[in-house]
Order: structure tokens, then C-alpha cells, then sequence
């Protein structure tokens, strides 16, 4: 019973936000945030620990796996466009891991945040399930950074499209490594409804970021941890 | 439809059995994801009406939907952000600005070097829901 009712109440959440945002046409309404709130608030009242949630809705949880494999369908559509832009992009994101890294380490330390925090928000940038190990083996609260990278992902999928216009970045392929590199999934799931380039270069973005935040993490903790 | 899914969970399959074995520090899907980015460029089979490409397309489009049950888990951790909010938010966005800004900017400056392939195709707009 509560399995088919949480399932239910997740999709109809969603269903909801996409109709929020198809009403309002405001990048603010983003459906996962939406839903979020929804379910959050009908986890509280109705006195439902998450762990019982995250049991009942395993079945959309686990979809975000072939989610995650279709990525290469965008991938494979650019892939005309791929050509002189392998060594462009590794050290876009090379540069990109360390800055986003090294500044959430630091911002954390100066506000006062403490030493654990630090190691939370380092490994935020990436997909979730690359954050929860990074996190682990930094130190950090594994469960805390995959939280900071959803919300981080649902920022992303509010404004990135203003913020990189602001900043002048306007090759669709750049907007899409950018926000591949420090928004994963979600900002790639918004990066799609822009247009196909800029959802292929984000996903490629988010899986070459995971690979090279994993390398170099041991340079980062050793350095700044 | 099945053929589409079968090729989708037999990537995430192979990628999940590569990390088991080499102990890579990547997700399975991860891998799947680069596995069948090279299983469609060797197969060179383009179409619309390819089921790989269907039900991945569907998938996609609804990529939304399949981060909310972790998403919903932020509310476990809301006594921790309570405590430290002015440090994470700051650092939060703080961070991803600056990260999303360089990666832009050194991107952008190799690609002045690398004129776009197809003009505007694809432009700011073009809906694939």
C-alpha cells in the first residue's frame, strides 16, 4: 500500500511542477524542486520517516541508472561537433574541478563552517553518486554532499542559462560544458530543454568531470585538508 | 520499446560489472553511459526510429523525475543546514558560480580555434520533449 501510494504521490508531484511550469513559464518552477517540496511537506505531516519513503520509491530511483546511459544519445547526435574539443574541454574541466574544490573548501573555512563542512561541500560539484563516495573518503558527510549537489543542481537549473549569458559565455558548446562540469544531472536535464547541443556537451561534461574530480581529489585534501 | 530498454540496462549492466572488477571510482551508470556513446558510433546506425534512441529520448525528457526521492532526502539534513547556513549557501553558490564561470571562459577561448561544426542547428529553444 504505501509503496503504490509514495510512488504515486511522487509522479503526480512532478506531473504537478511540470504543469507549474508550463503555466508560469518560469525557470524557477523546475519540476524535481517542485516535488521536492511537495513530498517533503506530505512526508511531515503525514509523520513518514525518509528511510520508508526512499524504500517505496526505489523503483524511480532506480530508473535514474538507464537515465544516466541515455546520456550518450545526445552525446552520439554532436558527434560531428566533437572533433578538436577533446583536449579543449579535459582542461576546461581540469581547471573547473580545482577552482569549484578549492573555493568551496575555502569559502567554508572563512565563514567558519568547520572542518567536516569542508570536506562535505569539496566533491558538491559532481554526480550524486560520485559525491557520496568523494565525500566518504574525504571525510566529509557522505549523505550531506549528495544533498548539496541536488540543490546545487536545482540552482543550476533556475539560472544557468541567465548567469552564463551574463558572464558572456554564448557558444552553446561552452554554456553546456559549463554547467555539465558543476551542476551534473539536473543542470543537464534543464540543459536539454535549451537545445540538443548544449544537453549533449553537459552530459559529456558531467561524466568527464566525475572522472577527473576523482583524480584529483588526493592532490586537493593533501594540499588544503 | 524492449530492444531500447534492453540496450539501456545491458550498458548499465556492463558498466556495473567494469567497476566491480577494476574498482574504478565511478558510478556504473557512468561507464554505461561512455559504453554506449561507443557502442553507437561503432554501429553507425542513425535514425529516429532506432529503439535505443526512442526510449532513451523518453527517459530523458523525464530525467527530472528520477532525482527526486534523493532530493527528498535534504530534508533529513535541514537541522544541519539550519546551523551552518551562512557558510553552506555562500560556499554553496559561492563555489559553483566561480567553477561554472572558468570552465566557460577557458572553454571559450580554445573554441574561438573551433568554429561550430553546424551553424545554428540547434539553437536556444529547439524543445526535444
Amino acid at each position: 500500500m504505501s509503496v503504490i501510494l509514495w510512488l504515486f504521490v511522487t509522479v503526480a508531484a512532478y506531473e504537478f511542477g511540470r504543469w507549474l511550469r508550463a503555466r508560469t513559464r518560469s525557470p524557477l518552477a523546475q519540476p524535481v524542486a517542485v516535488a521536492i517540496v511537495i513530498v517533503g511537506t506530505l512526508l511531515a505531516v503525514s509523520g513518514t520517516s525518509y528511510a520508508d519513503y526512499a524504500d517505496a520509491t526505489i523503483l524511480i530511483s532506480f530508473l535514474l541508472g538507464p537515465a544516466t546511459v541515455a546520456l550518450a544519445i545526445p552525446l552520439y547526435h554532436q558527434v560531428a561537433r566533437l572533433k578538436g574539443m577533446v583536449v579543449p574541454v579535459l582542461v576546461a574541466l581540469t581547471a573547473g574541478a580545482v577552482v569549484s574544490m578549492v573555493s568551496g573548501i575555502l569559502l567554508v573555512r572563512w565563514l567558519g563552517g568547520g572542518d567536516v563542512l569542508e570536506r562535505t561541500m569539496a566533491p558538491k560539484a559532481v554526480t550524486t553518486p560520485v559525491a557520496i563516495e568523494l565525500a566518504d573518503r574525504l571525510g566529509g558527510y557522505p549523505e550531506l554532499s549528495a544533498a548539496f549537489a541536488i540543490v546545487i543542481g536545482i540552482v543550476a537549473a533556475m539560472v544557468a542559462p541567465r548567469v552564463l549569458t551574463l558572464i558572456g559565455i554564448r557558444d552553446p558548446r561552452a554554456r553546456g560544458v559549463a554547467v555539465g562540469a558543476v551542476s551534473h544531472g539536473i543542470g543537464t536535464a534543464r540543459m536539454l530543454e535549451e537545445s540538443r547541443v548544449e544537453g549533449a556537451f553537459s552530459g559529456l561534461a558531467m561524466g568527464l568531470t566525475a572522472v577527473v574530480t576523482c583524480l584529483l581529489v588526493p592532490l586537493v585534501a593533501y594540499l588544503l585538508l | 520499446m524492449i530492444v531500447g530498454l534492453l540496450w539501456l540496462l545491458g550498458c548499465q549492466l556492463a558498466g556495473t560489472a567494469i567497476v566491480e572488477l577494476t574498482g574504478i571510482p565511478l558510478p556504473g551508470p557512468v561507464v554505461g553511459m561512455l559504453l554506449l556513446f561507443v557502442a553507437l558510433v561503432l554501429r553507425r546506425r542513425d535514425g529516429e526510429d532506432d529503439p535505443v534512441i526512442q526510449v532513451g529520448d523518453y527517459f530523458l525528457s523525464h530525467l527530472q523525475l528520477f532525482f527526486i526521492p534523493a532530493g527528498v532526502g535534504v530534508i533529513a539534513y535541514l537541522a544541519v543546514i539550519r546551523d551552518a547556513a551562512v557558510p553552506i549557501v555562500v560556499a554553496l553558490v559561492g563555489s559553483w558560480v566561480l567553477g561554472l564561470a572558468t570552465v566557460g571562459w577557458v572553454l571559450s577561448l580554445f573554441l574561438r580555434r573551433v568554429p561550430s561544426v553546424a551553424g545554428t542547428e540547434g539553437a536556444p529553444g529547439e524543445e526535444i520533449e
